[in-house]
């Protein structure tokens, strides 16, 4: 039996446990307080992509899906007549674009604090399943405005799935919808952007913010700490010795502090320097008789392009296709692979962890490389360029069980 | 320092790396820097003249040229329709009421010798097999073409809006359907003329930019060696308007941003210092 109320809080409450959700979800969810600003990547991502959620919506009231119509709706349509159409283009290409940039800055906290393991390998895979799904999401998403780049890219990724062995040649036209990239093709690519990726995203999302409960947030210095008794430190009001603080109000103040100043950045992109996130190239229609002189993805995918285009002679009876191809492979699952090549169990940030420093300075010089020269040609030096970058690429990766192991040695010692 | 200010430094700096690599250096290694535009095209010899007999020139002009060009403002209507015009030399002549708006006298003065030469064209038109539409008349010489410009000078318009700028020196060939224009030639002779259909303009100005289109529509070669588009000729103020048509057509809404995106960028400022002010004081608490 329910009591009488006279407020709406305590009605909603003995129906739903409001007030008990609230408390699991916000004011006595514990997050460490020995954290710095890149804490806040994970609310930063939250908010681009529902940036993004809202901003697609909007364009979807006006773009037309289907060959003959698409560039018009969107560079006619929606740049010149819809009000304020091009600000929610803008807004959608260049969010799309910086959502990559912060997911790598998020990637890259976990991996220099070591937040992937001893307990957090589920937070890191279901992490990196969303960053996955992002791809095909950002991939079929470029696909819509069908300009130059658009097409060309199509052509030239769903192409790749040919080089898969037995099924390669038929899976490349199942994917296509048609012998080439056609008006099929641009549909059913539309369906994934809207649809399907978009709840699967949501649905991994949830996993992920789950899958932090149970090991709770890393700190910055690797602590373990007992959440449970810092928590009743807390609520005693010992608020300064406690080494936890409440996700709501204490936590997300230091994030939107962290998002409001990060708006400023994004509304100058948004405005003013916007052609970073929409290809120049892509702003002439797509010609099925007319390649590009240069064809190359967006920035966030060019570091694995580069990886397969490193490999550009045959190795024995393997075509360089195909060794590209294997390669290319091997850069999608390397990240995915981390809780499990790093064979250091202590959980402890990398400039505490001598050799694991060096790997991951390399590592960051290497995708640097890797990321410029995949967008240039691959002739003359650049292709040898891209060759030693990719091998370095593959020899970190391998190397990560070793040299962890080292230093959870050199650990003992001390 | 702080570890935020480290990490924060640690992560504009790699950013930084990245962004100069894939954003001005590569563009500098895919796309080469070329001279700036020449609006004395220096590489054209022999066209100067003193002359600027009007009366000459226009009679010179009934003789030779009426047989092609109209001349709208001086009520010379041309001689064939733009159809049959096109089907007959592949492109339709221009009109050339504001000729000289368009070109500058030396450049005209090259163009009437020797228009292969002048519109850099000479790897598409031999001469032989083919011929450019517009014979050279280096026959009637520098005084005399000079005269002819002196003609058409007395008929230039006082103001020439950038879609008149725009119509007279690319409309021949070039849609712009973003602004309702549609090429005078159809499409047919055009692509026979050509080789290929010369592109809409309509979002020229977001695939190419400013800077490319002064370069390229000042001399195509240099960015495009072997096109068929030829080297118009244009005047700077011209080719200025030219530009600022294009523009108009493919970004119109270039104000609306700029305006808007102080405002947005202003907004966010203020709610930094609102938040951060917040942040400070909770985070004093349990510190």
């Amino acid at each position: 039996m329910v009591k009488e109320t006279d407020n709406l809080i305590d009605w909603l409450d003995e129906r739903l446990a409001v007030k008990k959700l609230v408390k699991v979800l916000m004011t006595e969810y514990w997050v460490p307080k020995n954290v710095n600003f890149l804490w806040a990547m994970g609310a930063l991502l939250v908010t681009l992509f529902s940036v993004l959620f809202i901003s697609g919506i909007v364009l979807l009231m006006y773009y037309k899906p289907d060959v003959n119509l698409a560039f018009d709706s969107v560079n006619y349509t929606i740049m010149h007549e819809v009000a304020y159409g091009w600000l929610f283009r803008n807004v959608h290409a260049v969010s799309a674009s910086v959502i990559f940039l912060i997911m790598y800055i998020h990637m890259f906290v976990g991996i220099y604090y070591g937040s992937y393991k001893s307990g957090r390998e589920m937070i890191w895979i279901s992490g990196m399943l969303l960053f996955f799904i992002f791809s095909a999401e950002a991939f079929s998403g470029y696909m819509l405005p069908w300009g130059q780049m658009s097409y060309w890219a199509a052509q030239v990724i769903t192409n790749l799935f040919g080089g898969i062995p037995i099924i390669g040649d038929s899976l490349v036209v199942w994917i296509r919808g048609n012998f080439f990239v056609a008006d099929a093709t641009l549909t059913r690519f539309f369906m994934l952007h809207v649809v399907l990726l978009p709840v699967v995203i949501m649905g991994i999302i949830v996993l992920h913010f789950y899958s932090l409960r149970v090991p709770h947030v890393n700190n910055q210095d690797g602590e373990e700490v007992d959440f449970d008794k810092e928590a009743e430190k807390y609520m005693a009001g010992k608020v300064k010795e406690a080494k936890v603080v409440p996700f709501w109000p204490v936590f997300l103040s230091k994030d939107f502090a962290v998002i409001s100043t990060f708006l400023v950045f994004f509304f100058y992109l948004v405005f003013f320097h916007y052609s970073f996130a929409l290809d120049p190239i892509n702003f002439d229609p797509a010609d099925n008789m007319k390649t590009p002189p240069h064809i190359y993805p967006e920035w966030y995918f060019l570091w694995s392009y580069e990886v397969m285009r490193g490999f550009f002679f045959d190795i024995g009876p393997i075509s360089a296709f195909d060794v590209g191809l294997i390669a290319f492979g091997f850069a999608n699952v390397a990240f995915l692979l981390i809780p499990f090549l790093d064979k250091d169990k202590s959980i402890r940030p990398a400039h505490k962890r001598p050799l694991f420093k060096i790997w991951y300075i390399l590592l960051i010089v290497d995708l640097v490389i890797l990321t410029t020269y995949g967008k240039l040609p691959p002739t003359g030096t650049n292709a040898y360029i891209g060759f030693v970058a990719a091998s370095v690429f593959i020899l970190l990766f391998v190397m990560l069980p070793t040299i962890t192991r080292r230093d959870a040695k050199t650990k003992g010692e001390e | 320092m702080s570890t935020d200010w480290k990490a924060l430094i640690a992560v504009v700096v790699v950013v930084a790396a990245i962004y100069i690599g894939v954003e001005p250096y590569a563009h500098s290694q895919m796309h080469p820097a070329v001279p700036p535009a020449d609006f004395e095209f220096k590489d054209l010899k022999d066209n100067k003249s003193p002359s600027e007999n009007a009366k000459n020139g226009k009679e010179l002009f009934a003789n030779n040229c009426y047989a092609c060009h109209g001349v709208a403002s001086d009520s010379l209507p041309p001689i064939m329709d733009d159809e049959t015009a096109a089907s007959a030399y592949g492109v339709v002549p221009p009109d050339l009421s504001d000729a000289t708006f368009l070109y500058s006298k030396e450049f005209f003065i090259s163009f009437v010798k020797n228009p292969t030469e002048a519109s850099k064209l000479a790897h598409k038109f031999d001469g032989k097999e083919k011929v450019f539409p517009m014979p050279n008349y280096d026959w009637l010489g520098n005084d005399a073409i000079a005269d002819i410009y002196a003609y058409l000078k007395t008929l230039e318009p006082k103001e020439v809006s950038n879609r008149q700028a725009f119509v007279s020196a690319c409309a021949r060939c070039h849609d712009v359907r973003y602004s309702s224009i549609t090429s005078l030639t159809p499409d047919k002779d055009i692509e026979e003329y050509m080789g290929t259909v010369p592109p809409d303009l309509s979002t020229m100005i977001l695939s190419r930019g400013g800077k490319y289109l002064a370069e390229f529509i000042n001399d195509p070669q240099k960015h495009l060696d072997g096109t068929a588009m030829p080297r118009v000729g244009l005047s700077e103020k011209a080719q200025e308007k030219v530009i600022a048509f294009i523009e108009k057509a493919g970004d119109p809404k270039k104000e609306e941003r700029e305006t808007l995106g102080i405002r947005f960028i202003a907004f966010a400022l203020i709610l930094s210092v609102v938040a951060w002010v917040w942040k400070l004081k909770i985070w004093r608490e349990v510190h």
